[in-house]
């Protein structure tokens, strides 16, 4: 195929993105700078964010078989994008200026974090098999070196080693999957397996045992009970910034590219799928949920409570049709801002690095009589992540009740709200603790100064994102309702 | 536009208080007593100027003393839509004067982080004025689940563990949330069931109470939706197998929770019964009225015997009050306008009533540390006033005539008498029990023996004014009701129309 100015400038984003992984290595090769590594991948993360209100005009277009750059992947590369720049911030703030803060080369954090990204970039936007594999890679192989970056730290190690086992036998499984779904339909692009299985009604066994392998790959970046198990270990060794960008740039990605392979091959979720699906969203809720009960470590606990969230997010795209889309946007949307909060308060504990991230909830008693701002935070997040009016994450679980009511799918309205009533419980032992006061406190305190750091703006930043958008979703949903799926032309 | 401002005064005020703590501690109760004194004064000035003959009436669009509207999230018809009647008036009123009480009975007890405190009170107060103004679904149920998150503080921060030692305030906070959370979200699944049913009928997506009145659904999938609007109301309510966070809530609580969870909280249930649950659903209420009735007659009894075991006097006071709202229940579903008019004043009286009872025993508290009635005794002599005014609110809590309570519950009685007989025999002999477990109080508390010699401190002037001014309102409602009978005649005479033709057409069908 031949390549127009206008695929290019459907591209930039990825485009940008990948020069400014090649410009921040070679930066680094030159001369090695901390501020100079950040402020080089700020600014090309920002570059490539502005880069996608120029591409929305020459939306829908299919760059060569394997992406497809259509109004969806620009949703969610604006998103994963975002995320990757708030996750940037905060490593910052982490790793520590000078002297203080992280003892070994701080540069290649950026870089990883950058190659993932562009990673994430593919994944949303692939419309091919091939396209999918690549992305999928290109995400997960640089997230090992993050989860592990704090290498002599005995748990990081453990976790990015384990990580990088399981998501290589994650792979394997999705392999093995995509090549029994090839031999079935003849085709690795997303509308071709989506007009075999369909001309043949009912899926043929292969096929599905195909699709099954693929999802179980894919569930196990999104860690759906029981592909859950590396979870918490992972969160609670990978450091802070990396859990928050596992947390939300790489689960999103691969979210978005599911929904698209179900949503172009919408015979995959008929049959046995569906009701695989449903058991897995039920068990991913339940579980997530009754693991997370007990949890006296925050990193934990986020993790397991991850686990329930996207049980939840599952709940759509079982309906799939509707406003699931819609609702399956919305969600990611809020779900990445309240993470994002979450972590980006036990970053700002932690920083600068100091041997061990402050994730235990002890360390946090008592804090709003310390860190009034900080805390204020959390308890933003927590609401949000309760899905309690005045913040984001009801809107967001609004909306995934009401797909789940207009799909009449009760068993899993139902474990919804069971789900979130033990989830209830939890979210508020966190945010209690924050106020209580213990006669012998224990000191452990941020920064002085944290809200004049990039890290502490940002997330006041994104603490009245969260309170804004759940008192006014109006501009979120106008936003989603236009990212659309674009058909293959 | 008077109407958003009566919610936002709360919440602004609110805000004030706790940016004015750094000014010293006493200039945040200030703000708080001057913000809830002016939401009363508005409410007074509303009941002066509004005309309260308009209310919902089934067969016409709604029609209101006051309404405001203005577009919210378009996506989903929702919209800021908020209106005034007669009902909404008079708990608006309760409000704002509790609001007030709460914040002049915590004036001494309260002493850690009062900004904060009184933060968390105001919005508390600003949710259930957003509750009792929202006629859109969604708001209505937006501040619903809003207003948990202060209470919660309010139990969790400046609670007291119980006297026992066993239950942390924690644990009662939590079950409170817990408790009104999930069975909020079943309200949430009836409200988007009832909004998709009436989407697919008319291809229209709305939030409106207008447009939502007018849906036309099976008896199934109504009967449906109404149990899940019945069991969140049942839990605030509470009706009896959702009650066992109520006792737990209200003794950790501290006074002024116990004041607003008991005297307006409650009162959330059964406005939203009134408000929603009758006239959205009347043929699938209607047929599940006995059902409601039978669960208000167990809660009568069940309260009554559960109040007399109590040992913690605030304890005995919230069981009180889930006997108290067996009556209100039974008024609701008769379906007569005497016995709605009755559960009406009901609520009134109980929210006076309950909230000067759990001040008292705030101030008993406050001078004995316990709240235990096995520790007190013989205190009739010790404290000046404290315990006549008691005695004259235990005597109205029994119903003594008048007292407000008398009103509500003579009001029931006769109402319901009619079409239930048995139900309100029976109820009737609930009363009985009703004396037994107030003057049982009395008696354990104030007479007897008397457990230690320490002399104890009067009532100050403050906490004369306080429970001397319920008590003469108290009077003034048993004595002369016809004003508040005036202002909520018209809701419920539109709520007994919706739920008298369902039952008439009950009554055919079989």
């Amino acid at each position: 195929m031949e390549f127009t100015i206008q695929h290019f400038i459907a591209l930039a984003p990825l485009l940008i993105t990948s020069l400014t992984v090649v410009v921040v290595m070679l930066a680094i090769a030159w001369r090695r700078n901390h501020s100079q590594t950040f402020l080089l991948s700020v600014a090309g993360l920002n570059l490539a964010l502005l880069s996608i209100f120029p591409a929305l005009k020459v939306a829908p277009l299919a760059v060569t078989p394997l992406l497809m750059m259509d109004n969806f992947a620009y949703l969610y590369i604006g998103l994963i994008l975002a995320s990757t720049l708030a996750c940037v911030t905060l490593a910052h703030a982490y790793l520590g200026e000078g002297g203080t803060g992280y003892p070994g080369n701080r540069e290649e954090l950026y870089l990883l974090m950058l190659l993932a990204a562009t990673g994430g970039i593919v994944l949303v936007s692939a419309q091919h098999l091939a396209g999918l594999f690549i992305g999928l890679e290109l995400l997960s192989v640089p997230v090992y070196g993050l989860v592990a970056y704090a290498f002599f730290n005995k748990r990081s190690l453990e976790a990015g080693i384990k990580y990088m086992v399981l998501s290589a036998a994650g792979s394997a499984f999705l392999l093995f999957g995509m090549a029994l779904l090839y031999a079935e339909a003849g085709s690795l692009s997303f509308s071709g397996i989506g007009h075999a299985l369909a001309a043949t009604g009912v899926p043929a066994p292969l096929a599905q045992l195909g699709l099954g392998m693929m999802f179980v790959g894919l569930a196990f970046k999104l860690s759906l009970v029981p592909f859950h198990l590396w979870t918490p270990d992972v969160y609670e060794g990978a450091p802070a910034p990396v859990a928050a960008f596992l947390a939300t740039a790489s689960k999103v990605a691969v979210f978005a590219v599911m929904v698209r392979l179900f949503q172009i091959t919408p015979s995959a979720t008929t049959g046995v799928m569906s009701d695989v699906l449903s058991v897995i969203a039920i068990a991913s809720i339940l579980f997530g949920n009754l693991l997370a009960l007990t949890q006296n470590n925050l990193k934990r606990l986020l993790g397991y409570s991850s686990i329930a969230h996207f049980g939840y997010l599952l709940i759509a795209l079982v309906a799939s049709k509707g406003m699931a889309m819609e609702a399956i946007g919305v969600y990611l949307i809020t779900y990445v801002l309240t993470s994002l909060g979450a972590f980006g308060v036990i970053t700002l504990m932690s920083s600068p690095y100091k041997g061990r991230d402050a994730d235990a909830l002890y360390e946090y008693r008592g804090l709003f009589w310390r860190r009034p701002y900080l805390t204020a935070v959390m308890t933003v997040m927590m609401l949000s992540l309760a899905g309690i009016p005045l913040t984001a994450g009801f809107i967001g679980k609004f909306y995934i009740i009401a797909t789940g009511v207009e799909a009449h799918q009760w068993w899993l309205v139902g474990s919804l709200i069971l789900g979130s009533a033990i989830g209830v419980f939890y979210y508020l032992r966190v945010m209690v603790t924050l106020y209580l006061v213990e006669p012998k406190l224990h000191r452990h305190d941020a920064p002085l100064n944290w809200e004049q750091k990039a890290g502490g703006v940002m997330l006041l930043a994104v603490s009245v994102m969260v309170f804004f958008l759940g008192v006014y979703p109006q501009p979120m949903l106008e936003l989603v309702q236009r990212a659309t799926l674009g058909l293959v032309g | 536009m008077i109407l958003p401002w009566l919610i936002l005064i709360p919440f602004i005020g609110g805000l004030l208080c706790w940016l004015g703590e750094r000014f010293g501690s006493t200039l945040p109760r200030w703000i708080a007593l001057l913000t809830m004194s002016l939401e009363l004064a508005l409410g007074l000035w509303l009941w002066s100027q509004g005309n309260y003959s308009f209310a919902p009436q089934p067969g016409a669009d709604p029609t209101w003393a006051l309404e405001f509207q203005h577009t919210w999230i378009a996506r989903f018809g929702i919209s800021v839509h908020l209106a005034l009647d007669g009902l909404s008036l008079l708990m608006i009123l309760l409000t704002g004067l509790l609001g007030v009480l709460s914040v002049l009975c915590s004036w001494k007890e309260i002493q850690r982080h009062v900004g904060f405190f009184h933060l968390n009170l105001m919005w508390i107060l600003g949710g259930v004025v957003g509750v009792f103004l929202a006629i859109d679904l969604f708001m209505f149920f937006f501040f619903w689940e809003m207003m948990l998150v202060p209470m919660y503080f309010l139990i969790a921060l400046w609670g007291h563990s119980s006297s026992d030692g066993k239950k942390t305030r924690i644990y009662a906070a939590t079950k409170f949330f817990i408790f009104t959370q999930a069975s909020g979200l079943i309200m949430l699944v009836a409200i988007l069931g009832l909004v998709l049913v009436n989407f697919n009928s008319t291809g229209v997506i709305t939030f409106s109470y207008a447009e939502l009145l007018k849906t036309k659904m099976s008896l199934t999938t109504e009967y449906i939706l109404m149990l899940g609007f019945f069991i969140a109301f049942a839990v605030k309510l509470p009706v009896v197998p959702f009650h066992s966070w109520l006792p737990d809530a209200h003794a950790q609580a501290p006074t002024a929770g116990s004041v607003d969870l008991a005297g307006i909280l409650l009162k959330t249930a059964a406005y939203g019964l009134l408000r929603f649950a009758l006239p959205l659903f009347p043929n699938a209420s209607a047929e599940f009225a006995p059902i409601a009735m039978t669960l208000g007659l167990i809660g009568i009894f069940y309260g009554a015997f559960l109040a007399f075991a109590q040992t913690d006097i605030k304890r005995l006071i919230a069981f009180s009050s889930v006997s108290h709202m067996g009556f209100v229940l039974i008024g609701i579903y008769s379906g007569s306008q005497l016995a709605l008019q009755g559960a009406v004043m009901q609520m009134l009286a109980h929210g006076v009533s309950a909230a000067a009872l759990f001040i008292l025993s705030g101030q008993l508290y406050e001078r004995l540390h316990t709240r235990d009635m096995r520790e007190m005794g013989g205190l009739w002599s010790k404290i000046a006033y404290l315990p006549a005014i008691s005695l004259f609110f235990a005597a109205a809590s029994l119903g003594l005539p008048g007292t407000g309570n008398f009103v509500g519950e003579f009001l029931i009685l006769m109402g319901s008498f009619a079409s239930f007989p048995w139900v309100t025999a029976i109820a009737t002999t609930g009363l009985v029990f009703g004396s037994v477990y107030s003057l049982i109080m009395i008696h354990r508390a104030y007479f007897g023996p008397s457990k230690s010699d320490a002399v104890l401190a009067g009532m100050d002037a403050r906490e004369l004014i306080m429970v001397l001014g319920l008590a003469v309102l108290l009077v003034f409602i048993g004595v002369y009701p016809q004003p508040f009978l005036d202002t909520s005649a018209a809701t419920m005479h539109g709520v007994q129309q919706w739920l008298g033709t369902a039952f008439t057409q009950l009554a055919s069908a079989r």
